[in-house]
């Protein structure tokens, strides 16, 4: 592409590149080695391989509950974040009023903030405001806790799509005789089908990928898949396990990226 | 629920013709739910955590006493081993942020600018497939990567060295790791804006290979490190589930703050060390706001 650039200089950005992507892999595909590693104390280079970790990580009550949890608390957060974000970014691109502009700071807060920041504020007020009420920390407080910092990516989402679409065809629906909610739900909601989708596959993986505003926000009781990775990470004889759930996730991260080029046709878009 | 909107009269279309003729309501309505939400639980739960830095514990019975003092700000300030873990804290936030600078930039560079476009679609989604895959699974990584008989030190040990081990170092490295990818793509974004043509405009005019890239690809190229910076800073800044996992005995000050509230149940002075990062996120944010690096992120 570039003619002005010596030999030697692009020989070596390339073996730059080549050793950047090297770094990035070789750490994940350790990972995926190992889980088939049959020693229990994962020397390298492996002795032998086997499948039986996978086996047995398939059967394990711990995990199974475990991921179960993560699925509720990402669905719960997801379509609260859906329905937050979503307002507020009709609000904003269709209105003008008294501090519009803060809107926009004060959805990017819960996540530009530290994590340990929101997680302790969180499980302060759930404890003082909640507690009177009977409602003990657990999933609901999790899914509360994720919600907010997920309203974010929907919101940028929906909002870059109205802007896109201006309102010509909310008014065209107007003028042949649909009510406000006709015009929402045939016009203007299958035409953000693809952004909410996009954004909430974000908020989705945000949620489930998330430990420090969880352990904050989870009861005793309530365990999301990191919080039971980080349980287990330190006791050796579970080491096989969490090895193969470590390993079953970075092959599931191919395929949100799948998905987003589905929706979308270019996965930077999310 | 939709089962006779369109009935002339029906109570589903007053109301959305008085949603119509109403912009105002329909305004509020819509704002209602997430300002609700986002500045009352959030903003109030912000302000409350505030508020109780500024209370103190009763060290006999570890109940909160809700009196108005600066007693947890003043041992911040003045006792040597949160001085010294604030500054380690930020030490190893700049490091990380100079080591994915320097990995990302030639990456970033080679993306942009020698990458043919097909190829340059494929790399990006190189680049953000990792960021998918869990946190936990990453810094677990170099957990098995680092550990004493793993593949760092089966890979320098016939050079008679030996990996780093766990602490600070490993610190570093694994979350130089983790927030590389906030790195890389927002420089591949900002280099994808420099035309090539300047390049080689730069070069037609005789001006070395240093020489355009110091007049010509840094200009256009710094406020989108900093943009990134601003994520491998913040991220750094307030992590510390990186630092149980591979740091050893090191400590950062989000696990200052964690064990303020775990262990030793003290809410008053963890919201206190809490203010801390957050301060420094204020002041990083303000210093980079001229550079015009937000409006790279």
């Amino acid at each position: 592409m570039n003619t002005s650039l010596s030999r030697g200089t692009k020989i070596a950005l390339w073996v730059a590149l080549a050793l950047g992507f090297a770094v990035i892999y070789a750490p994940l595909l350790v990972v995926l080695v190992n889980s088939f590693n049959a020693d229990r104390a994962f020397g390298w280079p492996p002795s032998r391989l086997t499948g039986q970790w996978w086996a047995a990580s398939w059967d394990n009550a711990g995990v199974r509950s475990a991921l179960w949890t993560s699925v509720k608390a990402g669905l719960g957060a997801t379509a609260v974040a859906m329905v937050l974000g979503t307002m507020a970014a009709f609000a904003v691109q269709r209105y003008r009023f008294f501090g519009r502009d803060t809107i926009s700071l004060l959805v990017i807060l819960p996540i530009a903030l530290p994590g340990i920041v929101t997680g302790i504020a969180l499980n302060n007020a759930f404890r003082t405001v909640l507690a009177p009420f009977g409602i003990e920390l657990g999933l609901f407080t999790v899914v509360v806790g994720h919600a907010t910092f997920c309203v974010v990516v929907i919101y940028n989402n929906v909002l870059a799509r109205l802007r896109r679409l201006g309102t010509g065809v909310e008014e065209a629906s107007a003028d042949l005789g649909a009510d406000t909610f006709q015009t929402f739900r045939y016009v203007t909601f299958p035409l953000l089908r693809s952004a909410l989708l996009a954004g909430g596959l974000l908020a989705f993986a945000l949620s489930f990928d998330e430990i420090i505003v969880t352990t904050f926000t989870a009861g005793a009781g309530v365990q999301t898949l990191p919080i039971w990775i980080f349980n287990n990470l330190f006791r050796p004889n579970q080491a096989p396990v969490v090895n193969v759930v470590a390993a079953a996730l970075i092959v599931l991260s191919v395929v949100p990226i799948y998905l987003a080029q589905r929706i979308s046709g270019d996965a930077r878009t999310i | 629920m939709t089962k006779a909107p369109s009935l002339p009269g029906g109570p589903v279309r007053r109301l959305a013709g008085l949603l119509h003729r109403r912009p105002g309501l329909r305004l509020s309505v819509l704002l209602s739910a997430p300002l609700l939400w986002l500045i009352v639980a959030y903003l109030g739960a912000l302000a409350a955590l505030l508020l109780s830095a500024f209370w103190t514990t009763n060290v006999f019975t570890g109940d909160v006493v809700k009196q108005f003092n600066t007693e947890n700000f003043r041992a911040l300030l003045t006792e040597e081993v949160y001085r010294r873990i604030a500054l380690r804290s930020i030490g190893v936030a700049a490091l990380v942020t100079i080591v994915d600078a320097v990995i990302a930039f030639p990456v970033a560079f080679c993306m942009a600018k020698l990458a043919s476009p097909r190829a340059q679609r494929w790399l990006v989604i190189g680049i953000l497939t990792p960021l998918w895959a869990s946190y936990l699974v990453k810094a677990y990584a170099w957990r098995v990567m680092l550990s004493g008989s793993g593949l760092l030190n089966w890979a320098v040990e016939p050079f008679g060295l030996s990996g780093p081990g766990y602490g600070l170092t490993a610190v570093v490295i694994t979350l130089a790791y983790l927030w590389l990818p906030y790195m890389i793509l927002p420089i591949y974004a900002g280099l994808e804006r420099l035309p090539n043509s300047l390049l080689d405009a730069s070069a037609d005019l005789g001006a070395s290979a240093f020489r355009t890239f110091r007049t010509v690809i840094w200009p256009v190229a710094f406020p989108a490190v900093v943009a990134g910076s601003i994520f491998t800073f913040s991220l750094s800044l307030g992590d510390f589930i990186s630092v149980k996992i591979v740091g050893g005995a090191g400590q950062l000050i989000g696990n200052v703050v964690y064990d303020n509230i775990g262990a030793a149940n003290n809410l008053p002075f963890a919201a206190a060390v809490a203010t801390v990062p957050v301060a420094v996120m204020m002041i990083y944010l303000v210093a980079v706001r001229r550079t015009g690096a937000l409006e790279n992120l």
